[in-house]
């Protein structure tokens, strides 16, 4: 388990946040490489751009806290400790993916990693988490919902959020903003703002550079503090940009021109990268020697899940547990 | 006129938009974008104002198209995936579909609500669903599943033309199918014989039917000669054809891509069973395992219905037939 204490200059500590970024970042152009080659099916959501929130924010939870997060999920998932080849073997329908391939990268649940599911229906990680909370009152424990700006519109969000604050509830919810939700614009189709719906319950709100690794650790920690001290719940809104498609049929048509590269100038794995050359001396060496790692990595996660068997159809399968 | 399925419901909805001014598309990325599926690319751009993109709240969509519909507009409701079909059941279940009766006839409710479903396309257990059973008990609401072009296009206008709420489905799996659409209208609830036989009744909807046609012609080979039904309509359904078909071939099998328990094929077969017992020599189902919808393709290709599965599945109950007679 990773360590609770903060110090977010560490070095040490920098060059692991970047480790998991970065293979994050290279596990999802797997990804894609795997859809065109017929070998991850049907569709899935990559997280490439967002992975400072991902990495961030679950650094900092503790050993007991429990995630809800969505379809968008890789980055979360591998963040929590999810192992990478049930991880992987999972995307290809396999059966010693992280769910025997019956979930798919939409739906990736890790219990033994804190992952309560990845959920498919938006919304769904916002009532989850709200669940776990309230097993959670009285107890050490949080529990975090990660959910995008499309979210808020979905009548789970309203409704959770009135009733975590009601009962006091532990929980931290994060939004990442991404401007998106699918093709459609989020201010095309969100009244107001995000913030002020949820200071509208007495919901403690705070933003957040959601590409600054360093800025969305500090932001978690203090929430989460604030929920384990029984405070009820916190709101976190992590402004960030997906650098990938919305899923696998994507039109791309809709980003404003020149928006993709001014976010890209702000991708969080660069400026991570820069932060260690320049502010804490990390010789470009080591870091090129961490990249190498998670590529060796990656590459023996995806031959052995390329390898792996399909579960068998002829299995019998009970719908409910004995 | 040649279309493909996807065509063909784009443009049942560019005609009626054309044709009256009261309907009106609303749903998620639908205008813009032009759906998820490519459904309604361009009918944003030729009826501005009247298709409109969405936030994510379903039980907004549907609860507006309840309102709307009473207000005079023709609302025509996009929700993305039949999955996220609960998030907006109770406008539909509650509301839209009582409201004609509770009101005792001051208005009814003109909406229709379009959904993408069906398995087959490695979306996992909920991307994947075909939720007509959950919405078969629901008095007040029509539910209509095509199989070809031809009919999703004459059977979706006839939708948005109908007084009442209706569930209409598109199986993902036929939205690349091409087919000859002539336009002909086609009344809602009427199921059609699209292959003639006379040892058997192979009963099914949306996707199913192809295999179910696929089947028959396997069967043949084997000297069984297999009547084919599209139901077109599931709710309600055209018993009488069925009974008439039965009546002649003495056999009877519904194919359902769905959960086994609670099934609409269990609802036809008690329906058919009723007026039959008499000269039926067998009665049976095929459907889907009562559990959720696999991602893994193996897993899925061996839960779905499938030619094969539907001819051993007959070759079977006829072997077991021929004894008993
Ligand atoms: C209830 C529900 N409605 C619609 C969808 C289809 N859908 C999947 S992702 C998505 C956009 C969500 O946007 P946002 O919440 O901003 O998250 P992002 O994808 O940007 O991470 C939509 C509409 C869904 N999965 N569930
Ligand atoms: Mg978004």
């Amino acid at each position: 388990m990773r360590e609770l204490v903060i110090d977010d200059v560490a070095t040490d500590t920098m060059l692991d946040l970047y480790r998991q970024m970065f293979l994050i970042r290279i596990v999802e152009d797997a990804c894609q490489d795997l859809y065109s080659k017929g070998l991850l099916h049907g569709t899935t959501h990559l997280c490439s751009g967002q992975e400072a929130v991902a990495v961030g924010a679950n650094s900092v939870l503790g050993p007991h806290d429990r995630v809800a997060c969505t379809y968008r999920g890789h980055g979360h998932s591998l963040a929590l400790g999810m192992d990478l080849n049930a991880f992987i073997a999972e995307l290809l329908g396999r059966q010693s993916g992280i769910c025997g391939g019956r979930a798919g990268s939409m739906n990736l649940i890790d219990l033994e990693h804190r992952l309560l599911g990845c959920y498919g229906i938006v919304g769904g990680s916002v009532a989850a988490a709200t669940g776990a909370g309230l097993a959670f009152r009285g107890t050490q424990r949080v529990a975090v919902a990660y959910f995008g700006d499309g979210a808020v519109n979905q009548a789970y969000f309203p409704e959770c959020l009135n009733f975590s604050k009601v009962f006091g509830l532990p929980v931290v919810y994060v939004c990442e903003n991404n401007l998106y939700g699918e093709f459609t614009p989020m201010d095309t189709v969100t009244a107001g703002t995000i913030m002020d719906r949820v200071r509208a319950y007495g919901v403690a709100a705070s933003q957040v550079d959601g590409m600054d690794i360093r800025a969305v650790r500090t932001a978690m920690q203090g929430a989460l503090e604030s929920a384990r001290n029984g405070d009820g719940p916190v709101f976190l809104e992590a402004l960030t940009y997906r650098f990938a498609g919305h899923s696998k049929s994507d039109p791309g048509r809709y980003r404003a021109a020149g928006e993709f590269e001014r976010w890209r100038e702000r991708d969080p794995i660069r400026l991570a990268r820069e932060a260690l050359t320049s502010e804490l001396g990390v010789a470009e060496d080591t870091i090129k020697q961490v990249e190498t790692e998670c590529a060796v990595r990656l590459a023996g996660a995806r031959e052995a899940a390329t390898e792996a068997l399909f579960p068998d159809p002829g299995e019998s399968v009970s719908e409910f547990k004995a | 006129m040649q279309l493909d399925f996807r065509g063909a419901i784009r443009k049942a909805l560019d005609d009626e938009l054309t044709a009256d001014p009261a309907v009106i598309l609303f749903g998620e990325d639908i205008g813009a974008a032009g759906g998820a599926f490519a459904v309604t690319t361009g009918l944003q751009e030729k009826h501005p104002n009247r298709v409109l993109d969405t936030p994510i709240s379903e039980l907004a969509l549907s609860g507006a198209g309840f309102g709307a519909a009473l207000c005079g507009l023709r609302p025509v409701v996009e929700i993305m995936f039949g999955d996220f079909l609960p998030l907006a059941m109770d406008s539909l279940l509650n509301q839209a579909s009582k409201f004609w009766y509770m009101s005792n006839g001051q208005a009814s409710v003109p909406m229709v609500v379009r959904c993408v479903v069906g398995a087959g396309g490695r979306f996992g257990p909920i991307h994947s669903q075909t939720p007509i059973a959950w919405f078969m008990s629901v008095p007040g609401i029509k539910i209509v599943g095509p199989s070809t072009p031809a009919d999703a296009y004459s059977l979706l206008r006839a939708a948005v033309r109908d007084e009442n709420p209706v569930l209409f489905l598109e199986h993902k799996r036929l939205y690349t199918v091409k087919g000859e659409v002539s336009g002909e209208q086609q009344s809602i609830g009427e199921a059609a014989i699209v292959r003639e036989g006379a040892d058997l009744t192979l009963v099914s909807a949306l996707r199913a039917v192809p295999d179910c046609l696929e089947a028959a012609a396997m069967l043949e080979s084997a000297g069984i000669s297999a009547e084919v039904i599209d139901l077109k309509t599931l709710r309600p359904p055209d018993i009488p054809t069925i009974v008439k078909s039965v009546k002649k071939t003495h056999r009877l099998m519904v194919v359902e891509e769905g959960p086994r328990t609670g099934g609409w094929a269990g609802e036809i077969l008690a329906a058919v069973t009723e007026e039959c017992l008499g000269v039926m020599q067998s009665a049976w189902r095929l459907t889907t395992a009562d559990h959720p919808v696999p991602y893994s393709p193996g897993l899925e290709d061996a839960f779905l219905p499938s030619a094969t599965s539907i001819v051993a599945s007959v070759t079977q109950h006829m072997a077991g037939g021929k004894v008993d007679a």
